[in-house]
């Protein structure tokens, strides 16, 4: 055929003893979306750094638009037509969005300007070229990351994980901004792990799992249950959630909790009640930068409150508002930050060393010293229970990937044996395979007896783990619903509008003594 | 532009300080070549007089116990991210603490006169940087300028004490104490020389930093705290207790090394009590890539450059400030060397396209 833009033959790339790419073919057709799907480490960056330019095969063939190619690096692969947006941008801050643009282009911003306000009406992406980028929202900044890549005019565009930075809200223009740039003859990869937007969008998803392509299928005609069976090799776990008995006293407690914004870019938190049983999994839902930081610090002890307020925040009976983390780590609680590096973990020190940074009170220090064999030994065991893919103890926490270095900390947290384990953004970059293991063991955990508060943007990972649910917009607080709500009176109330939620009979299953 | 290195390997540690040696000698005997002085007798001066007798590498000694006494302090808190850059201040009010001592019991026998010193030494350097700790924990106020202008604060105390109160009568107005009875003098560790116990507390300091930083929690702490703030926040390490930790660390050590110098090579309290060792010790402490056991090699170059300054001086005629210019070389050679390992120049525009952050 001759729309075929792009055909990869028996592709191999070896990293040492690792086939990264192991005889992978594909084919791209013009006008199409095509998914590329797998777990971290399936060979999916690997295939696309051989596309762009970025490293050549071993063995096999590029053909394009029906000629072999060989390029040696991304400007070539440029040249030909191949372009990319990748997750992480490359922005100068202080430029404005001209000025960025022209960087990549041999036109000046002044010529570009009426060429990015008309791509950007053509294709839904409104972006204003004379707005200085760090004004801009990360939706915004992705707009002229696309706008750049189309106005060197490419035949093909890979975008790598391009919904992983926008809020659910965003995701549909996106969506259909994707559509007509390939309703113009353009053809687009589009590397994901979500299995929804992948059946929303694609119009065929090559699938890879260990460096080869497992299969090539319609993903319009496939559930998402069987795309995470071919992508994980077995069928997906959902977290099994056995009924169990809640203590009516709660656990965690947070009463009318009031905190001025501390910065022009923090929000303040507007009167926030929640509590957390014992044996239940709570969760907040909603659009990151609505709250969850501040409030998270408030529980966690990073932000303490003056002591005449310290009641607002209990951890079973006791007021620990004015504690820090320290004393309530000792007091039974647990924390998963979101932030990985530089966090949870200090990205210059050894696992070792971060498995010492929160769990020292695990017998792993005497007399202020440090034990460093049972530190060793702690961290060998964090490493093997929770399937960190790592050098060993002495692999410094940068080395790894965000979704390893996340079971580390995840497991580490999970070893205090906490009575109140707060978890934000469980699985952010975590693949599906492991973070349906860590969801596993929070709803084991949970019915082990512990009060889990889980804080996520992704509503599907709450109404998978959560017996209940709030939903926090603007830095107010919900009250808590049961998780089976229907999910788009929770997109409305996570859009402002409570009310949508008060419709659904109060949860009268808890204790709300 | 720059661009950082994936992965800033560990001979980094060595490397570094390696080049800047170097590159400092060679820049420093082209410099004195170029200004006229003999390059022979330079070379001699620095490379074979420090070590070429007995009471020589004695003088070498004799610097490197105040050098590696205020590094390995300094280094304590630099580690922590805290900033204190006037150990000159500590060490001149450590001294004046002791003199204080030493003047009013001048003429005292005692066994414990020494000891005295050498506590109200250390807590007269820790008090010093105690202000700066309590103006940081209480206003925020950076501590990198309240320990250096601290420094002239001590300097102007030390010139009305060493003219005033603590002036000798006898001394024909000249701006220094009494001479120190022997009680309240260091005797020198090796006959011949005048290095003395100043250096057993600089290795006794290495080998207390070295077990704080490398063993115990409060080291782990204080490390975190520098390397990842929001971690350390995370973890609940106090940042308080850091910066008061880092700071009487560094003033404590200094003190000491103040101690020694009154206590030893000079005898008395007098103007000129140090050659810049408080901020010599800053270069040390990089130079020795903050590590406790590199330290000590690094206050070794150090103790060279003063001495071999000072033969070089004396023989090849090279201007006084030798010293101090070799120690800029030094520090610009050392930090350019070290930008350059954990970074890489790419002399191309920023290929902006290809994901590379700017």
């Amino acid at each position: 055929m001759n729309d075929v833009l792009l055909r990869l033959e028996g592709i191999t790339k070896r990293y040492g003893s690792l086939a990264a790419n192991d005889d992978v073919a594909l084919t791209v057709r013009r006008g199409e979306i095509h998914a590329v799907l797998g777990e971290n480490g399936a060979g999916k960056s690997t295939l696309m750094k051989v596309i762009y330019g970025v490293t050549r095969p071993d063995a096999g063939e590029v053909l394009w638009k029906g000629a072999p190619v060989s390029m040696r690096n991304p400007a070539e692969a440029r040249t030909l037509g191949i372009g990319m947006v990748f997750q992480h941008f490359s922005l100068f801050e202080t430029m404005t969005v001209a000025e960025n643009i022209s960087m990549a282009l041999p036109d000046s911003p002044r010529d570009l300007a009426p060429r990015i306000r008309e791509a950007g009406a053509r294709l839904g992406l409104p972006v204003d070229p004379d707005a200085p980028v760090h004004a801009l929202s990360v939706g915004e900044r992705q707009r002229v990351e696309i706008i750049r890549c189309l106005l060197q005019d490419p035949d093909l565009i890979i975008m790598d994980e391009p919904t992983a930075v926008l809020s659910p809200s965003a995701v549909p223009a996106l969506f259909e901004t994707l559509r007509r740039i390939a309703g113009e003859g353009r053809a687009i990869i589009f590397i994901s792990h979500k299995l929804e937007e992948i059946r929303a969008l694609c119009h065929t998803a090559t699938i890879m799992r260990g460096g080869k392509v497992v299969a090539t299928v319609d993903p319009t005609a496939t559930t998402a249950d069987d795309l995470a069976r071919l992508m994980i090799g077995s069928a997906l776990p959902h977290p099994v959630r056995p009924p169990r008995e809640l203590s009516p006293k709660p656990a965690l407690t947070v009463d009318d909790l009031v905190l001025p914004a501390a910065d022009p870019f923090a929000m303040a938190l507007d009167h926030i009640a929640l509590k957390v049983h014992p044996g239940e999994i709570v969760g907040i839902a909603g659009v990151s930068g609505n709250g969850q930081a501040e409030l998270v610090r408030v529980l966690s002890g990073e932000t303490r409150l003056p002591s005449q307020e310290a009641p607002r925040v209990r951890l079973e009976e006791s007021s620990v508002g004015d504690l820090g983390p320290r004393d309530r780590r000792r007091m039974g609680l647990a924390f998963v930050p979101e932030e990985r590096l530089g966090r949870g973990a200090v990205p210059q020190l050894s696992l070792a060393d971060n498995a010492y940074l929160t769990a020292a009170g695990l017998g792993l220090s005497t007399r202020g010293f440090i034990r460093f064999a049972a530190v060793k030994a702690f961290a060998e065991s964090l490493i093997a229970g929770n399937d960190v893919r790592c050098s060993g103890p002495d692999a410094p926490a940068r080395s790894l990937s965000g979704g390893n270095l996340q079971k580390f900390i995840v497991g580490r947290e999970m070893a205090l044996a906490p009575k109140v384990l707060i978890v934000s953004q469980p699985t952010w970059g975590v693949d599906v395979g492991a973070a349906a293991a860590i969801r596993q063991r929070l709803v084991d955990m949970a019915g082990k007896g512990a009060a889990i508060l889980v804080i996520s943007d992704e509503l599907d990972e709450i109404l998978e783990t959560a017996d209940r649910l709030h939903v926090i917009f603007r830095g107010r607080l919900s009250p808590s619903v049961p998780a089976t709500v229907d999910r788009d009176r929770i997109g409305l109330a996570m859009a402002g509008d409570f009310a949508a939620l008060a419709a659904v009979a109060p949860d009268r299953s808890l204790a709300h003594a | 532009m720059l661009e950082a290195r994936t992965a800033p390997s560990r001979a980094t540690l060595v490397a570094v300080p390696a080049i800047a040696v170097a590159l400092t000698l060679l820049c420093g005997f082209l410099l004195f070549t170029a200004i006229g002085s003999p390059p022979e007798k330079v070379a001699y001066a620095f490379f074979v007089q420090p070590f070429a007798s007995v009471g020589a590498i004695g003088e070498v000694l004799l610097k490197t116990g105040p050098l590696l006494l205020v590094a390995q302090g300094l280094a304590i808190g630099y580690r922590a991210d805290i900033w204190n850059i006037g150990a000159e201040g500590q060490l001149i009010v450590g001294a004046i603490c002791a003199s204080v001592l030493a003047i009013a019991f001048e003429t005292s026998t005692s066994p414990f006169l020494l000891p005295a010193m050498i506590l109200a030494g250390a807590a007269g350097g820790a008090a010093w940087a105690g202000i700066a700790a309590l103006l940081r924990v209480r206003f925020g106020a950076s501590e990198i300028l309240t320990t250096f202008m601290l420094s002239s604060v001590a300097l102007q105390l030390l010139y009305f004490l060493v003219t005033g109160p603590l002036k000798d009568p006898m001394g024909f107005n000249f701006p220094q104490s009494v001479m120190f009875g022997d009680a309240a003098l260091f005797a020198p560790l090796i006959p011949g020389t005048r290095a003395n116990t100043s250096l057993l507390m600089g290795l006794a300091a290495t080998l207390v930093a070295w077990v704080f930083m490398a063993r115990t929690t409060a080291g782990f702490r204080l490390m975190v705290g520098g390397l990842a703030p929001a971690a350390a926040r995370y973890a609940g390490f106090s940042q308080t207790r850091a910066i008061w930790i880092g700071l009487l660390a560094g003033g404590a050590c200094a003190g000491l090394a103040g101690v020694g110098e009154v206590a030893g090579p000079l005898g008395m309290l007098q103007r000129t009590l140090s050659p810049g060792y408080g901020f010599a010790a800053i270069i040390v402490a990089f130079l020795g890539g903050l590590n406790p056991i590199g330290i000590v090699f690094a206050a070794l170059v150090m103790a060279v450059i003063y001495v071999g300054g000072d033969y070089a001086v004396v023989s090849a005629g090279v201007p006084n400030a030798s010293a101090t210019i070799l120690q800029g070389f030094l520090l610009v050679f050392y930090l350019a060397a070290s930008l350059l390992f954990t970074h890489r120049i790419r002399w191309r525009k920023a290929a902006v396209a290809e994901g590379s952050a700017p």
